[in-house]
């Protein structure tokens, strides 16, 4: 997984370094092309789970970007306004995420989409708390968090 | 193409950036306030970033745009938390529209362990 992924950075730079144009695009269509290679030489093999995880993180950019530019539009027309819509509350979100890398990616992520600031995770690593400026139901909000970004952050990372 | 671009990205930049601002000004209470501010302008920079690395369109500024932008996302979340945290901690007060507090009484107040 990981050399794999160090192998397709190699090999996008000597794409690079043999076309000889230090170009933004040229390196992305290095990447594809090395992408491409190495996919299928590593057919049928045991590696190949970093193939379905490179999608997977492209996506889940996409998801975040979609997520932020929504929820920014949100706050904006809050804010611009004369009328409050908040709802604010300070919430304990149970975790599934377990290692500290996972958690402090998922607080990273939550605090990122607007509206929503993570406080602080419970010394016993299960509770995540949030300060979410929108929210109607309780339930809803904490499976939202659970199924959009929780889920598809530990099917990156696991 | 590309002028279509710069001018949209910088425009809406500066225009998250000035939400920003206006949203300090307009939420009740100290956490919105965080919540409101590092988000838009974190929005806002990574814009205005994104449309000097399309006017500039060489890969020493395209690398270092790249490069910002990764350092802001990595680093904006972790001073709102620590900011948020610090201020839950000495007691600023929450907008009293608030409705549930689940953090409430659960810390020590004399060694900071979050039960």
């Amino acid at each position: 997984m990981r050399s794999l992924f160090l192998m397709n950075i190699l090999l996008t730079l000597i794409w690079a370094a043999l076309t000889g144009k230090f170009e933004f695009s040229n390196f992305v269509f290095g990447f594809i092309l090395s992408y491409g290679v190495l996919w299928i030489i590593t057919r049928d093999t045991k590696r190949a789970s970093y193939f379905t995880r490179v999608p997977k993180v492209i996506g889940f950019l996409l998801f975040f970007i979609k997520e932020l530019i929504k929820a920014n539009i949100q706050v904006a027309y809050d804010v611009v306004t004369i009328r409050n819509y908040m709802k604010p509350v300070i919430i304990g979100v149970p975790l599934d995420a377990e290692t500290e890398l996972e958690i402090t990616l998922l607080a990273n992520f939550i605090t990122l989409t607007p509206g929503t600031l993570s406080l602080d995770v419970s010394d016993d690593k299960k509770t995540l708390y949030i300060h979410a400026m929108y929210v109607e139901d309780k339930e809803a909000f904490i499976e939202s968090v659970k199924n959009g970004f929780e889920r598809r952050l530990l099917d990156i990372l696991r | 193409m590309t002028d279509f671009w710069i001018i949209t990205l910088s425009t809406a930049g500066a225009l998250f950036a000035l939400l920003a601002a206006v949203g300090i000004l307009r939420m009740p209470d100290f956490y919105m306030r965080v919540s409101v501010t590092t988000k838009a302008a974190t929005l806002g920079v990574g814009l205005i970033l994104v449309a000097a690395a399309f006017a500039f369109d060489h890969f020493s500024v395209t690398s270092r745009v790249l490069a910002i932008i990764i350092f802001i996302l990595l680093t904006a979340p972790v001073g709102a938390h620590m900011i948020g945290r610090a201020a839950y901690f000495i007691g600023v007060a929450l907008w009293n529209k608030t409705k549930t507090d689940d953090l409430k009484g659960k810390y020590d107040k004399r060694t900071h362990k979050l039960k």
